[in-house]
């Protein structure tokens, strides 16, 4: 019997099994080799500011990314390439220097670099933007590898099996085994729905493409300053710019998110409406060869945060999921808070924002009418 | 016939010759490298697994579904 089951082996599972393994615990982490979102994205860690919830867990676990990187295998392609915010009109500068500021107040250094500066560091931009905001400290990584590296952890049992039913302090797997477990953390993304019931979390698909090998194009990780904010903000399909290169020369371009499909199927049109706006930045593109196409599904909560915490009402039960597309950056506070809960240390930032009761909280109307 | 240049050497094959088959006739039939340097060569040859990509007149191209033309440069990438 372990001290503890994590359900999911992905980025936020295997880092959460990490820190209560450091902590000292036992901890077995089930995982059905599902496809999921770790494996499909993008592996970006990068410092977003929708609320200042979402940037205090972005800026606290990039201080644990890099604290972690000297010990990361080489195959987990850490690389601290920063990120372009770009802008393409005046309005843009100014949602740029906005996330400036908020980034200072949380402690995280960028700067406003003119267009000339901006064509310098990436050539391959098309001319006329009108600048960019440098976040130096953001990097992208391999996920999966990475993943598969805190597994390695000693006093963490690995067994690939399908989870069945969830009861307190009890795990029945698909064989018919039954597990128990003072503490159970579920973190299995999406598929934590069919294992519990009314947790708020939706599928949002996505689109990645990735480029043959192109070494020393671009240097930084490019987003458009849309991004986070208009255009992927509404409950559409829609489409943003978002490139990295990946140590190899391969260029990963993304990004669309659909609601209400669960259809793994790449959709020629919505991969060519992506494509052309990657064009729309990178005229450049056009002339490169895609090698493969891909779709990936988010698990997303009603307000764009993660539900981490304890779970109210079930005895022994941790969440940690619904981390939308920002679960690699945002997996060691993730599971920093979760360790701390689950130790009853002091947390290592404010948990209320994250926590699952948020959901609940005006729901008692809402439940009786459902009654 | 056709004449191209495979990695600088000519090679006169005949018109509806893929680029693929054209590596193949000269011999060396692997396209590219991958990461750790071990030669690929073309697997499928409808254009779906991408492992014959090589560089036809300065861009990557897939050698299978690619047919040779007068003057073509092609070079095997690494």
């Amino acid at each position: 019997m372990s001290d503890a089951i994590v359900i999911g082996a992905g980025i936020i599972g295997a880092s959460c099994a990490h820190a209560l393994a450091l902590a000292g615990l036992s901890v077995r982490v089930v995982d059905a080799g599902l496809p999921a979102a770790t494996a499909a994205g993008m592996g970006h860690l990068v410092s977003l500011d929708g609320n200042a919830a979402e940037l205090a867990l972005c800026s606290d676990s990039l201080t644990r990314w890099r604290a972690l990187a000297p010990s990361l295998p080489a195959s987990g392609a850490y690389h601290r390439c920063g990120t372009l915010w770009l802008a393409e009109n005046e309005d843009d500068l100014a949602t740029a220097d906005d996330k400036r500021a908020a980034l200072a107040m949380a402690g995280i250094g960028s700067e406003l670099i003119n267009p000339t500066r901006l064509a310098a560091l990436e050539p391959l931009l098309r001319p006329g933007l009108s600048g960019a905001l440098r976040v130096e400290s953001d990097a992208i990584l391999y996920a999966p590898r990475v993943a598969d590296w805190l597994l390695e952890s000693v006093g963490i049992t690995l067994e690939r099996a399908q989870v069945a039913a969830l009861e307190d302090q009890k795990v029945y797997l698909a064989d018919g085994r039954r597990l128990g477990a003072q503490v159970i953390v579920l973190a299995a993304g999406l598929q934590a729905g069919a294992l519990l019931e009314g947790l708020p979390i939706a599928a949002k698909k996505g689109h990645l493409l990735i480029t043959d090998r192109y070494p020393g194009r671009i240097s930084h990780q490019l987003v458009e300053l849309g991004y986070g904010a208009s255009a992927h903000s509404g409950q559409g399909t829609s489409v943003a710019f978002n490139l990295q290169a990946r140590p190899t020369g391969q260029l990963l371009i993304g990004s669309t998110r659909q609601f209400d499909t669960l259809d793994p199927c790449v959709e020629p049109a919505l991969l060519a409406r992506m494509l052309e706006r990657a064009r729309g930045y990178l005229p450049a593109l056009g002339e490169l060869n895609a090698i493969r196409a891909w779709t990936g599904f988010r698990a997303a909560t009603p307000d764009g945060l993660p539900i981490i915490g304890r779970h109210p009402e079930r005895e022994g039960l941790w969440l940690a999921l619904g981390h939308e597309g920002l679960g690699v950056t945002t997996a060691p506070s993730t599971a920093a808070l979760i360790r701390a809960e689950v130790l009853g240390e002091h947390p290592p930032l404010d948990p209320l924002p994250y926590r699952f009761e948020r959901f609940q909280a005006s729901a008692p109307a809402a439940a009786e009418g459902r009654r | 016939m056709i004449r191209l240049i495979l990695d600088g050497e000519a090679l006169v094959l005949p018109e509806g010759t893929s680029v693929a088959a054209a590596l193949a006739a000269s011999g060396d039939d692997h396209a590219r490298s991958d990461l750790a340097g071990r030669p690929r060569a073309p697997f499928c040859g409808m254009g779906i697994c991408q492992e014959c990509r090589v560089c036809i007149d300065g861009r990557r191209r897939l050698a299978c579904v690619t047919l040779i033309r007068e003057g073509m440069k092609v070079e095997r990438t690494r």
